[in-house]
């Protein structure tokens, strides 16, 4: 019988909330924290919402010396680090160190530190571009960063599947827990929020262009027209449910179960793969249907990735079958970030027994999903389904369990 | 042309620029003769140091200078040799 | 270790001297380089201006004028590597629940190349901040997120089971098999198409390893500037590439007949948390990835014919990991020959984990241990065996390779004969 991976610690950066508290306080009363980009003029773009981070000052929280190095995508995801291991009461120091490793997921990298070397190069010449250029921007900073700052030197990795990356990144720290290691940071952070970052966006023609933000993104309604793209995500501790027992840890649930697939070429007639990764990922937890008591949605706000959505989940729950949520309506979707994120607000609202809600959305009826919208809903938690899905056709689905 | 000279607020600049400052270190103290790995500065940042004294000053370190130049005051020493030899050129 | 191993059955690789399996062997076997002054820019700007460039025509090699478009090159190097893995290997993947079958391609810049020029146009030569999306292709989105090569893999080839990307710096290609083994092994899919792609020659890359001087300066005669192990070695020289595998449950290819190359029988990977670029001399943490490999293995140190090294070509790199060698095999370390196929087809970031996993189960298909080219001058502080100039006729049954990465990955991987008496 192998191992049981559970979650012991939650760091939180979000657009509506930096850290759990603030972060589970905003997202439970329907605060959002999308709104017009501020960190630069968005006026020229079609698109001009997201969910920024306010009030994040790196210097408050890291060494001087690692700010010229390092992105705001790795500054956030170091921070969220700290407060994992904080919440878990882990004190890295204190552990074998080749025991402990990270695994995040990686969208974009750091691509706002990328456009300021791209623009020394092209326009001041190729001496002008920082040392630090060779790793800042890269898909593996933050399990590199992430793993210096805390002295961790067991295996380590960095998965990128667009925005269901978040989840295969999680079930590859429970494969490292299975095999042996203790501890394992997981998730993702991402800061993409940048004009070269924003342009690379918009030519994945997903961006609304709506400039209000509570009509702007509006998963399965019928005035549905794109997403609004966010900054941060979250990191968890997942550890060995043995060794979190044995130091007395708070447990906040087991990583249950977890199904991937990718969708078949565009235009070949196939049918989606989220039903076929959801099925996994009950199949992998052992868990009926009838068991899951809150679904968090991918919720793309594409008519047909919506449709395609709901379908999967009436597919397998029966319509109207299950409660389903998408708080990322308050945040904009964070790629990497996004789904680490709904884990972590999974495990709080077991912990609170409620249901977060889908903001803004009015549900068309058609999808014919149960959309628990504008109030939190009460309800007893024990087993919950988190979908993410990424462009490219990446389907990722993970069941995490309460604590007995 | 004027002859330009690199001194030790010029580094610091430098350094806390392009490198930032450890917050245990304090620069304004007595450093010249203090080895950058105490200040804080691996190889990594001597080089982004470097290659921004190189470009603000307008000169070529040579490979070897950042290896064996361990203190400021070494290293201050050596691009002022550089700027010299340019004003003599 | 649960029951599943997992063997190689077909492979493709694209690298500089030799695109396809049988080129690159005779370019390795050959001991010949392929690293040269770089054409794809002017590179006179630059502190380093070689690199090992392959001549690629990708409409020669099947792709459609519209999957040009729409792949940065690296993307191209991929699909057309996993394609030709899959005619390799004789496999009908068709008969396979496509669910079962997943991707893995590593990749440590992913679309730097696309991204770069990209760039150049929509600032107009860095001219704006605000850039102009206007200007941008229409598949800007596929180079900003390199999950789109994995995505234009499985498509090539059918599969939809998990698939993913992954980014591990210079360890990519051996952490991307290593990622796909262990899905076999968890009984997750039967079939996976995994490898690694990585087209880094362009300014920005040249610039920003110019700026910490890990590329050779030396371009005097660019055929023999890369030359691990060398004492006079001074940087890496820059490759692309790709190398891509068929891996399957060793029961289910030999039912259907599957040519072996290898089992891949142990893999792990280790961080250093020291430094993002530094490598500390001692090389405890590839000696310890070596160690895992190896007991995962259920192999002892001696059973190693042949270490396919990570050798950069740079000081630091060949230093930290003579030391590793030797502090996870002992004596047995200077007992076994060593080589760098970098020091002929260059570094190509993070594909070459794979083009070396490719090279050593080559060097077992043969019973030939590349060469290290290059290497006149010996170091006193490299004192293994490099196997210099010339390939070697040997017997080869087991093979260690290695690789070390920005962000302070080092993995490790044994590679031997299912039918070794020890499993």
């Amino acid at each position: 019988m192998s191992t049981t991976a559970v979650v012991t610690g939650l760091g939180v950066v979000s657009p509506n909330g930096l850290g759990i508290k603030d972060f589970w306080a905003a997202t439970k009363s329907g605060k959002s924290g999308i709104g017009r980009i501020t960190r630069f003029d968005p006026s020229p773009y079609p698109a001009r919402l997201a969910g920024e981070i306010p009030g994040f000052v790196a210097e408050d929280h890291l060494p001087n010396r690692l700010l010229p190095q390092t992105d705001r995508m790795t500054q956030l995801a170091l921070v969220a680090a700290d407060w994992a291991l904080a919440d878990a009461g882990v004190t890295p120091a204190e552990l074998p160190e080749f025991d402990m490793g990270v695994v995040t997921a990686s969208h974009s990298g750091g691509f706002e530190f990328g456009q300021g070397e791209l623009k020394k190069l092209w326009s001041l010449g190729s001496q002008h571009v920082s040392a630090y250029q060779s790793f800042a921007w890269f898909y593996a900073v933050n399990s590199g960063q992430i793993s210096i700052r805390n002295g961790m030197k067991g295996p380590s990795g960095v998965v990128v599947s667009d925005q269901a990356g978040g989840l295969d990144a999680i079930a590859q720290a429970r494969r490292q827990i299975r095999k042996g290691t203790a501890l394992i940071v997981s998730g993702g952070v991402e800061a993409p929020v940048c004009p070269w970052g924003w342009v690379a966006q918009l030519a994945g023609n997903r961006l609304s262009t709506s400039d209000e933000p509570a009509r702007a993104y509006l998963p399965f309604d019928a005035e549905a027209c794109g997403h609004v793209p966010g900054e941060g995500g979250a990191i968890l501790v997942l550890e060995a449910a043995e060794a979190a027992r044995r130091r007395g840890a708070k447990v906040y649930g087991e990583i249950a179960g977890y199904g991937a697939t990718i969708d078949p070429r565009p235009g070949s007639g196939g049918e989606p793969g989220l039903r076929r990764a959801l099925e996994t990922a009950l199949a992998d937890a052992g868990v009926r249907p009838g068991e899951v008591d809150v679904v968090f949605a991918d919720a793309a706000a594409i008519p047909e990735l919506d449709r395609a959505e709901a379908d999967a989940i009436n597919a397998v729950f029966g319509p109207g079958g299950v409660p389903v949520t998408a708080p990322k309506t308050m945040t904009g979707r964070l790629y990497s970030g996004a789904a680490p994120l709904d884990l972590a607000s999974a495990f709080l609202a077991m912990a609170d027994g409620l249901i977060p809600p889908t903001v803004n959305t009015e549900p068309s009826p058609e999808y014919g999903l149960d959309l628990v919208t504008a109030q939190p809903r009460p309800a007893e938690i024990r087993t919950a389904l988190v979908l993410a899905r990424g462009q490219g056709g990446f389907n990722s689905a993970l069941v995490v369990r309460a604590a007995d | 042309m004027a002859t330009k000279e690199f001194t030790l607020d010029d580094l610091k600049r430098i350094l806390r620029e392009g490198a930032g400052a450890d917050e245990s270190v304090d620069l304004d103290g007595d450093i010249l003769d203090t080895d950058f790995e105490e200040l804080g500065y691996e190889s990594l940042a001597l080089l982004e140091t470097g290659g921004r004294i190189e470009r603000e000053f307008g000169i070529t370190l040579d490979d070897d200078v950042l290896t064996d130049a361990r203190t400021p005051r070494a290293l201050i020493a050596a691009v002022n040799a550089l700027l010299g030899a340019g004003a003599a050129a | 270790m649960t029951g599943r191993r997992v063997v190689i059955t077909g492979m493709e690789v694209l690298a500089p001297g030799g695109i396809g399996t049988k080129n690159f062997w005779s370019l390795l076997s050959e001991g010949r380089t392929a690293t040269r002054g770089i054409t794809f820019f002017d590179p006179s700007p630059f502190r380093s201006r070689v690199a090992a460039e392959i001549d690629f025509d990708p409409e020669e090699h099947g792709l459609s004028p519209q999957e040009v478009r729409r792949m940065d090159r690296a993307a191209q190097f991929a699909v057309v590597a996993a394609r030709g893995a899959v005619a390799d290997s004789g496999i009908e993947l068709e008969e396979y629940d496509p669910y079962r079958v997943g991707v893995t391609i590593g990749s440590a810049v992913g679309a730097t190349m696309g991204l770069d020029q990209e760039y150049r146009i929509v600032s107009d030569g860095g001219r704006l901040d605000l850039v102009d999306h206007t200007y941008a292709v229409p598949h800007l989105y596929n180079y900003l997120v390199p999950s789109s090569f994995t995505a234009e893999v499985a498509w090539a080839v059918g599969a939809q089971g998990p698939s993913t990307v992954v980014s591990t710096g210079c360890t990519s290609g051996i952490d991307a098999v290593g990622y796909a083994v262990e899905l076999i092994r968890e009984g997750s899919v039967d079939v996976m198409v995994a490898g690694a792609s990585d087209a880094p020659i362009s300014p920005i890359t040249m610039a920003c390893f110019d700026a910490i001087k890990a590329t050779t300066p030396r371009h005097d005669r660019p055929e023999c500037a890369s030359r691990p192990f060398d004492g006079t070695r001074n940087g890496f020289v820059l490759g692309e590439g790709a190398a891509v595998f068929v891996l399957e449950e060793l029961g289910s290819a030999r039912r259907r007949g599957a040519h072996i190359y290898a089992e891949i029988a142990g893999y792990a990977t280790r961080s250093n948390a020291y430094h993002m670029t530094g490598l500390r001399p001692d090389g405890a943490e590839m000696a310890e990835a070596i160690r895992v490999a190896l007991d995962e293995a259920r192999m002892n140190p001696e059973e190693i014919d042949y270490i396919n090294a990570h050798g950069s070509g740079t000081k630091q790199n060949d230093r930290h990991e003579t030391a590793a060698f030797k502090r996870s095999l002992g004596e047995h370390a200077y007992r076994t020959p060593v080589s760098s196929i970098k020091s002929m087809v260059g570094h190509s970031l993070g594909a070459i984990g794979s083009i070396e996993i490719a090279a050593s189960a080559l060097a077992m298909e043969h019973n030939v241990v590349p060469p290290t080219a290059n290497l006149h001058t010996p170091d006193p502080e490299c004192d293994l065996d490099y196997v210099p100039l010339t390939a070697r006729d040997q017997i080869t049954d087991a093979v260690l390779t290695v690789g070390s990465g920005f962000g302070g990955f080092q993995s490790a991987m044994v590679l031997a004969r299912p039918e070794r008496s020890a499993a």
